[in-house]
């Protein structure tokens, strides 16, 4: 069997995939990848079924040797890799010979970058899904994120899918949005006309509280509507922007707790949610106010860009 | 003629891939069969384009595919769920009993309730355990279970700041909430005691320890008994 052997695991490194629908009512949010566009891009020029298990690294990478070679891929953002003092290129498959190291750095670009392996990262499902959920230290590999040492199993190559590059002009209309475009949230009439317009006007920074749970954004405060009085705990969906009392907003990301007691004024569109995985700490975002129709049409458009 | 919950459900989009709906804003126990029921019937009877259910107080979340349902649609598909709702049989509620060593380290927070209520350390104890709660559903984070209703005399709202590590197996009360912490997380709730058994266990065949519906008693414990299950 293919092995990798981690040589440095890099800031934060997980196994993650397509992540694990259909147990919300145990409280199991879906996890999974928080860039699937650039994992489900990263399968296909592997050869890869588009959900298949991949590295997902965190603002710095790691070191990767590959004893047996491997056929690779990297997506997302731009982490400076180098396999044997030579520069590689994201976005295009990759053949590494046996006893080869990848090594990466500090990223210059967005947060995530996914090294995709033909055969996929092979660990032990939890609920029908590799992805790493931190929280409840369950999937991936042992619940955690990677360790120096650590050797992570490739999966046999299936049938040899042909590996599907994308366009230039795909890529760049794929790429990562600072203004993120929203649907109106269920509460979002919890808010008065000028918290609306402050919302929608304002300039947010991503705070040093951004990780796959959600995204502590500052900004100028948010206020609710006076009397507006306290909301029964009820299901939060992935991207919703809550507003706990002080005003400060919480973007509800992968690993999100599956109920929450918070207001929501606005829900980020489901085609802008891999751009929230790329976002930074110290990063500027702002907000957009989309039509349901919109939202619905930019998501197709972005599946046909993704299947070419 | 017997009204359907179709009558008085509302719906409201919460993204452009969720809907929710509500039964009521307020926490009953009618509201909370009528989420038990259209969970049980979807789960029955899945709706293809449905990827995943978010139950809340009396409300639920349904997380679709927006490639294959939008929300009229699914509006329109669930309706007709609900107006059978009423003929969706519910188990007979299990009994579950939760051990709690009560205070000191387990329980930081609840000299503090007790005194905010007039109450001594033992009453406020007394007064935990001698309600029966209901585990109106499951959320927040895997095997955490919402229990309901805390004896008003017990009320108390949550922590002003939250704590950024509350210990596996906490036991916590929230307005007129209560619950286990089965993981390490952050949390808010006021801490009264700790529980040794675990809530979530990904090699048992059920995983959480508790299902939506089921009764709750919490019995009280000492701390060498704490030890010994602990270590059991």
């Amino acid at each position: 069997m293919s092995v990798i052997h981690v040589q440095a695991p890099g800031l934060f490194t997980t196994v993650q995939d397509l992540g694990r629908g259909g147990y919300g009512p145990m409280g199991v949010s879906a996890s999974g990848a928080a860039d699937p566009v650039s994992l489900r891009i990263g399968n296909r020029l592997v050869g890869n079924d588009e959900g298949a298990a991949a590295l997902e690294m965190t603002l710095l990478g790691g070191s990767f040797l590959f004893p047996q070679g491997a056929v690779v891929a990297l997506t997302g953002s731009d982490f400076g890799a180098i396999l044997d003092g030579s520069i590689i290129e994201c976005w295009k498959s990759l053949e590494i010979r046996p006893g080869q190291t990848l090594s990466l750095g500090p990223t210059r670009s967005g947060a995530r970058c996914y090294l995709c392996v033909r055969g996929g990262i092979e660990v032990r499902l939890f609920l029908g899904s590799a992805s790493t959920h931190i929280l409840s230290g369950l999937g991936g590999l042992d619940g955690r994120s990677l360790r120096k040492g650590d050797v992570l199993n490739i999966g046999q190559a299936e049938t040899s899918l042909p590996n599907a590059a994308l366009s230039a002009q795909a890529l760049w209309r794929l790429a990562p949005r600072k203004i993120l475009r929203v649907t109106p949230g269920p509460q979002c009439d919890w808010f008065p006309e000028s918290s609306q317009h402050l919302f929608y006007s304002g300039t947010y920074h991503v705070t040093e509280e951004a990780n796959r749970m959600g995204l502590r954004l500052e900004g100028d405060p948010i206020p609710t509507r006076s009397g507006a009085g306290e909301m029964t705990t009820e299901g939060v969906s992935l991207g919703a922007i809550q507003i706990p009392e002080g005003g400060q907003l919480i973007v509800l990301f992968v690993e999100q707790q599956t109920t929450g007691g918070y207001p929501k004024i606005a829900n980020v569109i489901s085609a802008d949610m891999a751009s929230v995985g790329q976002l930074r700490p110290r990063d500027e975002i702002r907000f957009e106010k989309v039509s349901w129709e919109m939202a619905r049409s930019l998501l197709r458009e972005m599946e046909d860009l993704i299947s070419g | 003629m017997p009204t359907s919950a179709a009558d008085f459900a509302q719906f409201k989009p919460a993204s452009d891939q969720s809907l929710l709906i509500y039964f009521t804003h307020q926490v009953t126990l009618d509201s909370h069969q009528h989420v038990t029921k259209l969970l049980r019937l979807l789960g029955s009877e899945p709706i293809t384009g449905i990827r995943n259910l978010h139950p809340g107080y009396g409300s639920l979340l349904v997380v679709f595919d927006g490639r294959k349902l939008g929300h009229d649609e699914l509006e329109a598909i669930l309706r007709a769920y609900l107006d059978r709702l009423e003929d969706v049989p519910l188990p007979q509620p299990r009994q579950m009993e939760i051990p709690v060593c009560y205070g000191e380290e387990y329980g930081p927070d609840l000299h503090e309730v007790a005194e905010m209520h007039g109450l001594t350390d033992a009453q406020a104890v007394e007064l935990h355990a001698s309600a029966t709660y209901v585990v109106y559903f499951l959320g927040f984070v895997p095997g955490f279970a919402y229990l309901g209703e805390l004896p008003q005399s017990l009320a108390t709202p949550r922590l002003p700041r939250p704590r950024p590590r509350v210990p596996r197996g906490s036991v916590g009360i929230a307005g007129r909430q209560t619950g286990v912490y089965p993981f390490p997380t952050p949390g808010g709730w006021r801490l009264l005691g700790r529980t040794p058994i675990a809530m979530f266990r990904p090699d048992r065949g059920d995983m959480s320890f508790l299902s939506i519906g089921d009764r709750v008693r919490f019995i009280p414990i000492s701390r060498q008994q704490f030890a010994e299950m602990e270590n059991a």
